[in-house]
């Protein structure tokens, strides 16, 4: 089968390098059967990759270990699931991963595009494959998964125990799926460069791929939490390593670019603003790719280091020329269209946004490259860590949260005072009364305290413009509150599908000073000794060390220590915490011992119990017990952003939207006759 | 003043706050990464180093230099660059990847004391292949 994906890699680089000479030779132009090819290949480039990597599954399927790449990453003992999303453990399959899912995302941007896109599709189509050219570039050249070993090995390396996590399974693709898709855009605004069609058509042709790279981007920074806080117990979520920054920053531009194209499209103003963004947030995607690849900046996600990083390097420096030669050759073409009327407008209100995200971003980047940037500079490495990046970011995250508030409230040109009054009296209380009564609870944490102030203030706003929005309806169309609120929602997704993300980021916000009160400590215990923990809400934990128990199962040898667990008193359940050491089919231990954490999750607080190992081989344990508070509010609050975010993209909706489906059609009627009246 | 004049203050303040803040983090969190050669030359060269500065330094194990005390929560070992080598006392719980094997790499951050022995406040160790299966011994 390796004969087969080496092949199909190499017809996916000739397919490629046809789309990408005929793209941008220009020569499709005026003649339809030469720009149908280049649309063509792009299809065809997709089948190559398509049949690459199924060949890859199978030969992983069939522990075919004389490729080095099955042998490096699975064992007969490995879970078929993990045998599966072996595919994307390890640099080289990863790659094959990207390439395909790219080539996926642009036969599906060729697909799906109305019809009036059909001039810039050309261009579409060469740039999206001459990103996948490159990743088959690196895949024939550095770093190939058909590679096959000059003998057979009895039995594979396994997959890495801390891989072997659900979280895993999904994590991965979910951020590779966000940075990937982050080229459709990207290939949308090179394209409206190069044809010189400049208006507002390429903003809509790319609304929901933006959405739904954002989204993917989202989905898999919280899943990569939640892998973080169960698997590496260290207590937290966020560590500021190299890699989660890397992930964070596209997200920051792209978040930014999702506000400043609003303004575009409702004002015409920041076209060149948004074009840069667009380009920063792909080349932004692409380093973080070379940092993670390349090990240029230590990093605990250390993957294998190897010439796979300059690759990255020198396709970086070649797409940023290119983009912004471009860009500049178009800059007089792309001068706005209006002039800022007041400072006080929604305008402005999203320009400051904008200037947050990309300070934020800017200085999370600065911080990941202090260490290479401080040793060029001044022949001393310097390293900043996570008291830098909390430092920075939280006050710019406050800024950013008051701005989420106060944003919706704005008008668009110019806000009147009265109009002012009206907005703010409502939210600015909810924030005051919050803040008054966290005081009187006795929190004394000063960014914890705005942060959840703020959060208040923000509730505020969202609260208030559901509530007028289904007031105003009620009396226009004479409606009950449960069917207005209802078609609001429906007939204006994009608007109130964003309020719901910002509802979810304020969530995000109140997990997150949750940690600020966290309680942690230390203890060795012998069977039948116990420690008492107070929580941040009050509550007292006794913990008792019932004894280590000792047992192989299907791939590890497992260590589980067990405590039993009294919350205020009364009994409140076992909780177990192991130490595994995987071992291949032969018994041979495959990686150092891992880490399995006990957790007790709860709405206020989480109980976090970490068995660190026992002393000289007797039962008595070492412990690092923690009480993190609200951390479940984080992955709930991902559940919420993700339906905001779906909502936002749901196709219809607008006044200019085609008849709704019939599923929204039995949706409404269903709530007719639900409707009290 | 014009729309445009105030929000460039606007502007001209949030880039500036950015700037300061990020300054001010690099100067008051900043923590210099150190070879234990490098170490022994910065100590040289600038004697208040010594228990008043943190730094961070990357070396290896030396292997079999690993003690544990009875609770198992205090931990000794010596790192070297393969020049210079330093003792270093740790209390706390050191991660799963800090094992007994041949060649780790580790992460020490803390203070130099007058007895030469580094007295860290935190240990990081990579396995230079956490995400790659152990090379064949």
């Amino acid at each position: 089968m390796t004969l087969l994906g080496q092949f199909a890699l190499w017809a996916a680089l000739l397919l490629g390098l046809w789309c990408v000479a005929i793209s941008f030779s220009g020569r499709w132009q005026g003649r339809p059967e030469l720009s149908a090819s280049v649309v063509r290949s792009v299809y065809a480039v997709c089948g190559a990759l398509v049949v690459a990597s199924l060949s890859l599954w199978t030969g992983l399927i069939n522990h075919d270990f004389n490729i080095e790449y099955v042998a490096a990453y699975t064992s007969r003992n490995l879970p078929s699931y993990y045998t599966f999303s072996a595919f994307w453990a390890g640099q080289k399959g990863s790659l094959l991963f990207w390439a395909v899912v790219l080539s996926l995302f642009a036969s599906a941007a060729q697909l799906l595009t109305p019809r009036r896109y059909a001039d810039l599709m050309p261009h579409v189509a060469g740039v999206t494959t001459a990103v996948v050219v490159f990743f088959v570039c690196v895949m024939l050249f550095a770093a190939n998964p058909f590679e096959r070993l000059g003998f057979t090995p009895a039995d594979g390396r396994g997959l890495n125990p801390q891989l072997q996590n659900v979280g895993m399974v999904i994590h991965p693709p979910m951020l590779y799926l966000g940075y990937i898709s982050i080229t459709i855009p990207f290939a949308f605004a090179v394209a409206a460069l190069l044809s010189r069609r400049l208006d507002t058509g390429w903003i809509h042709a790319i609304r929901k791929w933006t959405l739904v790279s954002w989204l993917f981007l989202a989905i898999g920074i919280t899943l990569g939490m939640w892998w973080a806080y169960v698997e590496l117990g260290w207590g937290g979520y966020w560590a500021w390593d190299p890699v989660e920054n890397a992930s964070l920053l596209p997200w920051l531009t792209m978040t930014a670019f999702l506000h400043s194209v609003m303004i575009q499209e409702k004002r015409g103003m920041l076209k060149r603003w948004n074009l840069g963004l667009i380009v920063g947030t792909f080349l932004l995607s692409i380093f973080g790719t070379f940092i993670t690849r390349s090990g240029v900046i230590a990093s605990v996600h250390s993957f294998t280091q190897s010439n796979v990083g300059y690759f990255f390097l020198g396709f970086l420096a070649v797409a940023g020329v290119l983009s912004f030669t471009l860009l500049y050759t178009r800059w007089p073409a792309l001068e706005a269209e209006v002039r800022l009327e007041s400072i006080l407008s929604r305008e402005a209100a999203f320009l400051f946004n904008n200037l947050l995200f990309v300070g934020i971003a800017f200085s999370v980047l600065w911080g990941t490259l202090f260490p290479i940037l401080s040793e060029l500079v001044r022949g001393t490495k310097i390293t900043v860590g996570p008291p830098f990046f909390n430092r920075v970011n939280v006050p710019l995250g406050l800024l950013l949260l008051a701005l989420t508030g106060i944003g919706p409230l704005i008008a668009w040109r110019k806000a009147s005072a009265a109009n002012l009054k009206r907005q703010f009296v409502g939210p600015v209380s909810t924030g005051v009364v919050t803040l008054a009564v966290l005081l009187a609870l006795g929190a004394r944490d000063f960014y914890a305290l705005m942060a959840l102030s703020l959060a208040g203030f923000v509730a505020g706003t969202i609260v208030q413009e559901f509530y007028r929005g289904v007031r105003a309806r009620r009396r226009m169309h004479g409606e009950s509150a449960p069917l207005a609120f209802g078609r609001l929602v429906a007939r204006n997704r994009r608007r109130y599908g964003g309020y719901v993300v910002h509802l979810a980021v304020l969530i995000y916000f109140v997990a997150f000073s949750g940690m600020a009160f966290r309680r942690e400590m230390e203890a060795t215990l012998k069977p039948g000794e116990s420690v008492e923990l107070a929580s941040p809400f009050g509550h007292i934990y006794r913990l008792t060390h019932q004894g280590i128990s000792q047992y192989e199962t299907l791939n590890r040898i497992v260590s589980a220590a067990t405590v039993s667990v009294t919350k205020d008193g009364k009994p409140a359940g076992l909780i177990t915490s192991e130490k595994r050491q995987h071992v291949d089919s032969f018994k041979r231990p495959t990686f150092e011992p891992s880490t399995e954490v006990g957790i007790r999750s709860g709405l206020q607080e989480d109980l976090y119990i970490v068995f660190a190992g026992s002393v000289q081989g007797t039962e008595e344990a070492v412990y690092r017990f923690n009480v993190n508070p609200l951390v479940w509010w984080l992955w709930f609050g991902g559940f919420v952003l993700a339906f905001g975010a779906v909502l936002t993209m749901w196709p219809g909706g607008g006044p200019l939207a085609p008849a709704p489906a019939r599923a929204q059609a039995g949706y409404e009627v269903t709530l007719v006759g639900a409707a009290p009246k | 003043m014009k729309a445009g004049r105030k929000f460039l203050l606007g502007a001209a303040l949030i880039v500036g706050g950015v700037g300061f803040l990020i300054a001010e983090g690099v100067k008051e969190t900043g923590v210099y990464f150190l070879t234990p050669t490098e170490l022994a030359a910065k100590t040289a060269s600038d004697p208040t180093f010594v228990e008043n500065v943190g730094f961070k330094v990357g070396a290896k194990v030396v292997p079999g230099s690993i003690r544990r005390d009875k609770d198992a929560r205090t931990i000794d070992f010596v790192v070297s660059d393969g020049v210079k080598r330093y003792p270093v006392t740790y209390r706390g719980l050191v991660p799963d990847t800090f094992t007994d094997a041949n060649d780790i790499e580790v992460v020490v951050e803390g203070r130099l004391g007058r007895d030469g022995v580094i007295r860290a406040t935190d240990v990081l160790a990579k396995c230079g292949s956490r995400y790659e299966a152990v090379p064949e011994a």
